[in-house]
């Protein structure tokens, strides 16, 4: 087995006994006092994840030129600088290889962030499509990566690190001065409240890490509890919701694809567009307090019509949640539908997304 | 005068004569992190030995809880419908999931005493 890697943060975690699990080749923190407890703090005051595991690229030179502008689902000239876009690279066939942001730097660069188990394979794909003339690098390893998500977090991180953060507003970023080093400050996350993502020199992450904490309004939260907040919000995860077998169409995330212009995959998305898709993205609440998890099976009466892709239950709504595909017809809000798994069934009805409303990440 | 025993997949059991009080110890407890749901065992209903009584479920896994004795299901504690956090707070005391009327009192010889499973725990 390959050995995990570890973020600068590694030692923290230990300090603070965390409990640590692989996470896409990581070994990472899942929980420090407790998953609901942390969710609860991230809901209600400023959660400090370590993302470190992220990957980053950067590219430097012209968009369409260099090869980039037909590699996303979306386009990265069009990005005014400053601010960021999601989207997609895609497989030949339509399938997810990955969903990432991309930051439009400067008239003639970008970074690239991506998720930590796919960022090799990405990086690999995306310099076969480059033409040449730009620079494209893997800064993962020197790039780090920490995310303050909460209602608090403004305060806390205006505070703490400058009074121009105050202002930016929901998918754009500064750069700026932090400890005496550049540093990317955007206002995205994963969380469903209203905070950042803090782009530093990894050497320097820990550093960040220990100022923050000082602060009694923030805690640490792990990957248990960045689950529950994402799944609360509809968020796909990738591995789970989306992957190479899954085209944006089918997970609902067709708002992210851009069909005038070129991207990989194109044709098989346009093919599919035209033949209607055989399966659709569905939300469901549970009945009651039970879990559905990934892999469960979703039917209609007596009919199997799908698979759930994510599963929990919802602190904020009190009961289980999930993610899942199933044909388009049983997709439709207001649907009852049985959840199955070995000897356990789970009354759900079809709902519309975000689960939980009451997030700040837009305030 | 009552005893204490656990079995090897953590369940605690507390005799009182014919009567045994099920839960699920410390160790569990901690193990399977935020309790979010339990599903109590139907009143009446009957099992035998490390046969499965009921089930729960934390923010990571769900899980069967089996019957460290054989029995008959003769109340259960209603309170971790709405509370199942309860587990986490107090598993081995006020998180109890059932009691059983004992079939058979021979049974807790297949179990351990609570120095046992202090010794298993660390085995583990």
């Amino acid at each position: 087995m390959e050995q995990l890697k570890e973020t600068p943060l590694f030692g923290r975690h230990l300090e603070r006994n965390a409990l640590m699990a692989p996470f896409g080749g990581w070994n990472m923190p899942i929980q420090y006092e407790g998953i609901l407890a942390e969710h609860r703090w991230c809901r209600e005051k400023a959660a400090l994840f370590d993302v470190c595991h992220m990957g980053e690229f950067f590219y430097r030179g012209d968009f369409a030129a260099g090869g980039l502008e037909n590699v996303f689902t979306f386009s990265v000239a069009s990005i005014p600088k400053g601010k960021s876009r999601y989207g997609f690279l895609l497989n030949e066939q339509g399938g997810v290889i990955d969903d990432l942001i991309v930051f439009r730097l400067a008239e003639d660069g970008a970074m690239i962030v991506v998720n930590a188990a796919t960022a090799d394979n990405d990086f690999a794909v995306i310099r076969s499509r480059l033409k040449g003339g730009a620079d494209f690098v893997d800064g993962s390893a020197e790039t780090g990566k920490l995310d303050p998500q909460g209602p608090l977090a403004r305060e806390v991180v205006t505070g703490l690190l400058g009074p121009e953060i105050a202002s930016i507003p929901y998918f754009r970023f500064i750069t700026m001065d932090i400890l005496g080093v550049k540093a990317i400050v955007s206002r995205t996350g994963y969380t469903g409240e209203m905070g950042y993502e803090i782009f530093l020199p990894a050497d320097r992450t820990a550093e960040l890490w220990d100022i923050l904490l000082k602060d009694p309004r923030v805690k640490p939260a792990g990957l248990g509890a960045r689950d529950l907040l994402r799944l609360e919000m509809g968020y796909s995860l990738y591995g789970n919701d989306i992957d190479e077998t899954i085209t944006p169409l089918e997970a609902g995330l067709e708002a992210f694809v851009d069909f005038g212009k070129e991207f990989i995959g194109k044709d098989a998305l346009l093919r599919q567009r035209e033949a209607g898709r055989k399966r659709s993205k569905v939300a469901f609440r549970v009945g009651s307090r039970r879990s559905p998890r990934h892999h469960h099976g979703i039917w209609s009466g007596d009919r199997r019509v799908g698979v759930t892709t994510s599963g929990g239950f919802s602190p904020m709504l009190g009961c289980g949640i999930g993610l899942g595909l199933v044909s388009p017809e049983a997709a439709a809000a207001g649907t009852e539908l049985t959840v199955r798994h070995e000897n356990v069934s789970m009354q759900a009805t079809v709902c519309g997304l975000p689960f939980y409303q009451g997030g700040s990440v837009r305030k | 005068m009552s005893k204490m025993y656990y079995t090897k997949e953590h369940e605690w059991v507390k005799v009182e004569g014919n009567v045994a009080t099920v839960g699920i110890s410390a160790y569990a407890a901690n193990h399977l992190g935020d309790i979010t749901f339990v599903e109590l065992p139907a009143k009446g209903k009957t099992v035998k030995q490390f046969e499965v009584l009921c089930a729960i479920e934390s923010v990571k896994a769900a899980s069967d809880i089996y019957a460290p004795v054989s029995g008959t299901v003769v109340s259960v504690n209603e309170e971790l419908n709405g509370r199942p956090e309860i587990v986490n707070e107090s598993p081995e005391d006020a998180a109890w999931m059932a009691t059983l009327r004992i079939t058979d009192p021979s049974e807790v010889g297949n179990l351990m005493d609570p120095d046992q499973y202090d010794e298993y725990q660390k085995e583990l």
